[in-house]
C-alpha cells in the first residue's frame, strides 16, 4: 500500500535557522498520526510543507506517492484545520463550509447541500446562517472540520486544533476527532504540544526537537521505550538516570524510569524525600536516591513521607528502559 | 469615575465657543448665498434670495471648472486606490530590507507642506518638458491621494489575518480568487473609504494645483479668482455651498465605514 505522505531527505531552512533538518518520514494511508514537540521544534513546519504553504530547501516529499514540491497549496488534495480556524469573517458559516466547492466552479444549490452534509457530519446542522463570530470557540473548530473536509481531502491536516479550547471540551473533540477519523478512514495528521493529546489519540507519534525527529512509534513505544533522553523526559516527564542505578545497563548508560513505576518499599533504596505535591489522584515526591534526583508518583491511596525524611523506594528493574541514544 | 456628573458651566461655554469659532464661518458662507446684495457682503443681509442658485446654474465658467475638479479627483483617486493598495499589501504582507523605510516615503507627501510638493513637482515637469495639463494636476493630487488610499488599507491589511489567505489557498482558490474571494471583501469598506476620503481631499485642493496646473481651472481655483475679481459676489457663495456638501458628505460615510470591526479579522481566538 503506497504511503498518505512520505518525507525523503526534507529540509527547510530560514536563513540561518534549520527548521526542518533533513527529515524521513513515512505517513499510513487512514492513520492518525501525530506530530509533538515543543514549540520552535519543525512540526508546524513539516505540516506547511505537506500542506504546500512552505516548500523544501531540500529533499523529496509525495503525497500518495505523487511529487509533492513546487505543487502550490490549491492543487494538493489535503486540507488543514488551522490553529485560531481562519474562519472567513464576511461570510457565514455554511458559505465559509462551501468556499472549497464555490472556487472548483459547483453550482449554489448542490454546493449548500454539501456544506449542509459536511455541517451535519460535525453536528452543527442548522447553523449556516450563522456568522463565525456568533459562534463558540467549540463550534468554530468544527465548522473549520467541516469546511476542511467538504473537498474529500485523502489528507487532513490538523494545527493544534484544541489548542484554544478549555480542557473539558478538549477531551470531548478528541473523542469526537478520533471517531470521525475512523468512520472517514482519512489520513489525519495532528500537531501538538500536548503529549497528553498525542498519546492518547494517535495511533503513531513523531517527536521533534530541533527541526528532527527524535522517534516514530505507537502511543506505547513512546512512553514505554523512549529512544532518548529528550523523548523520555518531553513525553511524560520520565527520570533519566544511570543504567546500573536503574538496574538495566553498565555504567555509563542512560535508563528511563517512569515516575509511576517507582513505589514505596521498606526493603528498597535508601531516599530523602526533597518536595511534596499532592495532585489528587497521585502525590507527586521529589527524591534524592544516592545523589541522583528521582521523581515518583504514589497513588493517592497510600501513605507517603513528609519534606526531609528519609523513605525507601524501589521499582521493579524491567521497568526501567535501556536507552540507545545518549542526548 | 466622573461621567456621571455634569460639565462644569465653564466648560460647556468653552465647547459652545469652540464650536462658533469653527463653524460661524461656514455658517455665514451659506448665509451670504441668499443675500439680495450682489458688490459687497454686507451684515445683516439687506434682503434674502435664492435667485443665486439660478444664475449659478446658468453659469458656464462654473460648470466647467466642476467638471474638471470632478474628472481630476476621479483619476486621481483611481490611480490612488490601484497604487496605493499594491504598496500597502507589499509592505504590511512581507518583511524585506528598507520596509519602514519605505513606509515612511509613501507617507511623505502630506507630511510635507503642500507648497513643497507643489514646487518639486513643477520643476520636474519642467526639468521633463511635460507641458502643464489636466494630467499634470491629476500627478499632483494622485501623490496625496496615494498617502489617504495607503494608510487606510495598510491598517486593514494588518488586521486581516495572513490565515485567511492560507485558508482559501488550502481549499483550492488560485491566487485570483483568493484575491476576489476573501481579500477584496475583507479590505473592501477600507478602500470605499480611503477613496472617499482621497476625492474629498483632491476636490478642494488648491495649493499643489496652483503649482501643476496650466491655464486649467478646477473649481477651488475659480473660487479664488472669483474672489479676487468680485462679479455677482454670491455666485462664489452657492458654489462654496455645494462644495461643503459634496466634500462632508464622503468624509462622514468614511467615518461610518471605518468605526466598525474593531476586531482583528479571522484571528479571533
Amino acid at each position: 500500500m503506497t504511503d498518505a505522505v512520505t518525507f525523503r531527505g526534507v529540509s527547510r531552512h530560514f536563513g540561518t535557522v534549520k527548521a526542518v533538518d533533513e527529515v524521513d518520514l513515512a505517513i499510513r494511508d487512514g492513520e492518525f498520526f501525530a506530530m509533538l514537540g515543543p514549540s520552535g521544534s519543525g512540526k508546524t513546519t513539516c505540516l506547511r510543507l505537506i500542506a504546500g504553504f512552505e516548500q523544501p530547501t531540500a529533499g523529496r516529499i509525495e503525497i500518495f506517492g505523487e511529487r509533492a514540491e513546487g505543487v502550490p497549496p490549491y492543487l494538493r488534495n489535503v486540507n488543514t484545520v488551522f490553529q485560531n480556524y481562519a474562519l472567513f469573517p464576511h461570510m457565514n458559516v455554511l458559505d465559509n463550509v462551501a468556499f472549497g466547492l464555490r472556487v472548483k466552479g459547483v453550482g449554489r444549490a448542490e454546493r449548500h447541500r454539501a456544506a449542509e452534509e459536511s455541517l451535519e457530519l460535525v453536528e452543527l446542522a442548522g447553523y449556516g446562517a450563522r456568522r463565525a463570530g456568533e459562534l463558540s470557540g467549540g463550534q468554530r473548530q468544527r465548522v473549520a472540520l467541516a469546511r476542511a473536509l467538504i473537498n474529500k481531502p485523502r489528507v487532513v491536516l490538523l494545527d493544534e486544533p484544541l489548542g484554544a479550547l478549555d480542557l473539558k471540551l478538549r477531551e470531548q473533540m478528541q473523542e469526537e476527532l478520533r471517531k470521525l477519523q475512523r468512520a472517514l478512514g482519512l489520513t489525519f495528521v495532528f500537531v501538538t504540544h500536548d503529549q497528553d493529546e498525542a498519546l492518547s489519540m494517535a495511533d503513531r507519534v513523531a517527536v521533534f526537537a530541533g527541526g528532527k525527529i527524535q522517534q516514530i512509534g505507537s502511543s506505547e513505544d513512546i512512553y514505554r521505550r523512549p529512544a532518548s533522553k529528550f523523548v523520555a523526559d518531553f513525553v511524560g516527564s520520565s527520570n533519566v538516570v544511570p543504567a546500573d542505578l536503574a538496574g538495566v545497563g553498565a555504567a555509563g548508560q542512560w535508563a528511563s524510569l517512569r515516575p509511576e513505576d517507582i513505589i514505596l518499599d521498606a526493603s528498597g533504596r535508601e531516599a530523602t524525600v526533597t518536595g511534596k505535591f499532592f495532585h489528587g489522584r497521585v502525590t507527586k515526591l521529589s527524591l534524592n536516591v544516592n545523589g541522583q534526583s528521582l521523581t515518583a508518583l504514589i497513588p493517592a491511596h497510600e501513605t507517603t513521607p513528609e519534606i526531609g525524611e528519609t523513605t525507601h523506594v524501589s521499582w521493579e528493574p524491567s521497568r526501567a528502559h535501556l536507552m540507545e541514544h545518549e542526548a | 469615575m466622573h461621567s456621571n456628573t455634569r460639565a462644569p458651566l465653564g466648560l460647556k461655554f468653552a465647547a459652545i465657543g469652540g464650536l462658533i469659532f469653527l463653524l460661524a464661518p461656514i455658517a455665514l458662507i451659506f448665509v451670504y448665498a441668499f443675500t439680495t446684495e450682489e458688490k459687497s457682503f454686507q451684515w445683516p443681509p439687506p434682503g434674502l434670495t435664492t435667485k443665486w442658485i439660478g444664475v449659478t446654474l446658468g453659469r458656464a465658467d462654473v460648470w466647467e471648472a466642476l467638471a474638471l475638479s470632478l474628472k481630476v479627483a476621479a483619476i486621481s483617486t483611481t490611480l490612488a486606490l490601484i497604487l496605493g493598495t499594491l504598496t500597502a499589501a507589499a509592505v504590511a504582507r512581507s518583511r524585506f530590507f528598507g520596509r519602514e523605510t519605505i513606509s515612511l516615503l509613501v507617507i511623505l507627501p502630506i507630511a510635507l507642506p503642500g507648497i513643497i510638493t507643489g514646487i518639486s513637482l513643477r520643476s520636474a515637469f519642467s526639468l521633463l518638458d511635460i507641458p502643464f495639463s489636466t494630467w499634470t494636476i491629476v500627478l499632483g493630487h494622485a501623490t496625496f491621494c496615494i498617502v489617504i488610499v495607503y494608510n487606510n488599507a495598510v491598517a486593514r491589511f494588518r488586521r486581516t489575518s495572513g490565515a485567511l489567505v492560507d485558508a482559501a489557498m488550502d481549499l483550492g482558490a488560485d491566487g485570483v480568487q483568493t484575491f476576489v474571494l476573501v481579500i477584496l471583501p475583507n479590505i473592501a469598506t477600507a478602500l470605499l473609504a480611503g477613496g472617499m476620503l482621497a476625492f474629498a481631499l483632491s476636490f478642494d485642493e488648491v495649493i499643489v494645483t496652483t503649482f501643476t496646473a496650466g491655464n486649467q481651472t478646477t473649481l477651488p481655483i475659480w473660487m479664488l479668482e472669483e474672489l479676487v475679481r468680485p462679479r455677482q459676489r454670491p455666485v462664489t457663495n452657492v458654489v462654496a455651498m455645494a462644495v461643503v456638501i459634496v466634500t462632508v458628505l464622503p468624509i462622514l460615510a468614511a467615518y461610518y465605514l471605518t468605526r466598525d470591526g474593531e476586531h482583528t479579522a479571522g484571528s479571533d481566538k
